[in-house]
């Protein structure tokens, strides 16, 4: 059996780990051991999930370990992580579930296929964001609007441009360390066709030579390009786009091989990243700082 | 008020909302929502029996507004509306876009390049992009309310009356056959009492 070492830490900094992981794995019998796992975000719920589903497509379920740390193990089960890994999972063990009062969690994993999904979505987060994002994150009240718009969108990008289901989940921390401030994380992720497959008919014979990931994402993400033809559409990115620049938040989109991103003054990592491990589908991530006083 | 002025009519976008998802939910969310609702504005224009009207579309009932919506409730509706060959003479008004909803609306009018006649919760104003001149014409008729063509170069000077002309092309205010104009706002304020009530 092969085994995918999850690190200890496992967030959007450090999925790419992960990723060359199964990119290294052939067929046959897979662990993803998580057991000593400490930290760990909705961008790396998701990537298990997909990866997960993805290697689950190449014939055999793959086994997935506990984390030994019981916060990490109690945390995942009020994410919904193993409600939805039993789906895609060989599960090692069994998880005692306490009842417990009031849900902490912003949104847990959302399985998103439908539009009714995403209305589901934007209902439960609304009654649940308003005290994270004015209180927490110091936004202002009315910020709870656009945060349901952008959850809308992105969700819908599974949608219509994967043709295929999807996850999203969304989580507040308290980053103190690594930033001095709280942050709101979503995360969504796709097994569907990629932007380069979404945008190939319409707009590959444009860029020659150039087309690739990296390009079909410039042109959606840069550019506003979609595959449908009419004025109104590839909105909603260019309008997260907008509104997480205007709270100073981390976004990024990765599909095949390249990652890209609105990097804010407090982040360091590259706009553009090529050559990376080949994944199906798209992956999503927000990060949402607290502002300074 | 006069027959020859248009009338108005109030659609409930809530109610319809409320229509036209199965789950009744005031977020007017996802594109095919958006579509829907837009569809079912469209039936309702088609049965109003007198022409020209102005339609106030009404969104207290609506609490978020994507942009996929804004743009299939807002801005396919305007440009449909404002082509040539447009299925009725009807003019828009829009009510309780707030800042819930203003953001959303600004977008996508200025992606089409359209405007539209917003009450943002202080008062009608003119939202997506306008020239300078426009904006002008358009504030000085909102706040005459009626303009008779001979009063045209006293209210908006000598070379306005193309911009006035424009802003009803752009279906901004209404100019009758007379050649007066009148805000879209005043027409709705004045028929209120003869408002066609749509249940939703």
């Amino acid at each position: 059996m092969r085994v995918v070492e999850v690190p200890k830490s496992l967030d959007y900094r450090s999925v790419e780990t992960v990723y060359e992981q199964i990119g290294a794995t052939g067929r046959g019998p897979v662990l993803f051991d998580v057991r000593r796992l400490q930290w760990i975000d909705p961008n790396g719920m998701l990537l298990l999930l997909a990866a997960g589903k993805a290697l689950a497509g190449r014939g055999t379920q793959p086994r997935i370990s506990l984390p030994e740390h019981p916060e990490v193990l109690s945390y995942m089960d009020r994410m919904g992580f193993f409600q939805a890994a039993a789906e895609v999972f060989d599960v090692a063990g069994r998880i005692r579930r306490r009842r417990r009062a009031a849900s902490d969690v912003l949104l847990e994993i959302t399985s998103v296929a439908t539009n009714a999904d995403v209305h589901d979505v934007v209902d439960r987060v609304q009654s649940r964001a308003g005290a994270i994002l004015s209180r927490t994150l110091r936004y202002p009240v009315s910020s709870v609007v656009q945060f349901c718009v952008v959850l809308s969108e992105v969700c819908q990008n599974i949608i219509e441009h994967a043709d295929a289901p999807g996850w999203v989940a969304a989580q507040a921390y308290d980053w103190k360390r690594r930033l001095g401030r709280h942050v709101a994380v979503i995360a969504v992720s796709d097994l569907g066709r990629g932007f380069r497959a979404s945008l190939q008919d319409e707009h590959a014979a444009r860029f020659g030579d150039r087309w690739g990931d990296a390009t079909a994402l410039e042109a959606a993400f840069l550019l506003g390009l979609t595959r449908f033809p009419d004025t109104g559409r590839g909105q909603g990115i260019q309008q997260i786009r907008k509104q997480i620049g205007r709270w100073n938040g981390m976004l990024s989109i990765r599909s095949g091989t390249a990652r890209i991103a609105d990097n804010p003054d407090w982040s360091s990592r590259p706009p553009l990243e090529e050559g990376l491990t080949p994944f199906p589908g798209a992956q999503i991530n927000i990060v949402l700082a607290e502002r300074l006083a | 008020m006069n027959a020859r002025f248009p009338h108005a009519i109030r659609i409930d976008v809530g109610a319809i909302l409320n229509d036209t998802i199965a789950a009744a939910r005031p977020d007017l969310v996802t594109r095919p929502t958006g579509r829907a609702v837009r569809e079912a504005i469209e039936v309702r224009i088609a049965g109003v029996g007198r022409s020209p009207f102005v339609s106030l579309l009404d969104f207290t009932g609506v609490r978020i507004l994507d942009f996929s919506c804004a743009d299939e409730v807002v801005a396919k509706l305007l440009a449909r509306y404002i082509r040539n060959d447009r299925p009725r003479d009807a003019f828009f008004l829009f009510r309780a876009v707030g800042d819930a909803h203003r953001h959303a609306v600004e977008e996508v009018l200025g992606r089409h390049g359209l405007a539209a006649v917003c009450d943002l919760g202080e008062g009608y104003e003119l939202v997506g992009p306008t020239s300078a001149e426009e904006r002008v014409a358009w504030w000085t008729l909102e706040r005459r309310k009626r303009i008779d063509p001979d009063d045209f170069s006293r209210e908006f000077g000598e070379r306005s009356e193309p911009v006035v002309r424009g802003l009803a092309a752009r279906r901004l205010a209404w100019c009758g056959s007379g050649g007066g104009a009148s805000a879209l706002s005043a027409l709705a304020r004045t028929s209120g009492q003869r408002m066609d009530r749509e249940a939703g």
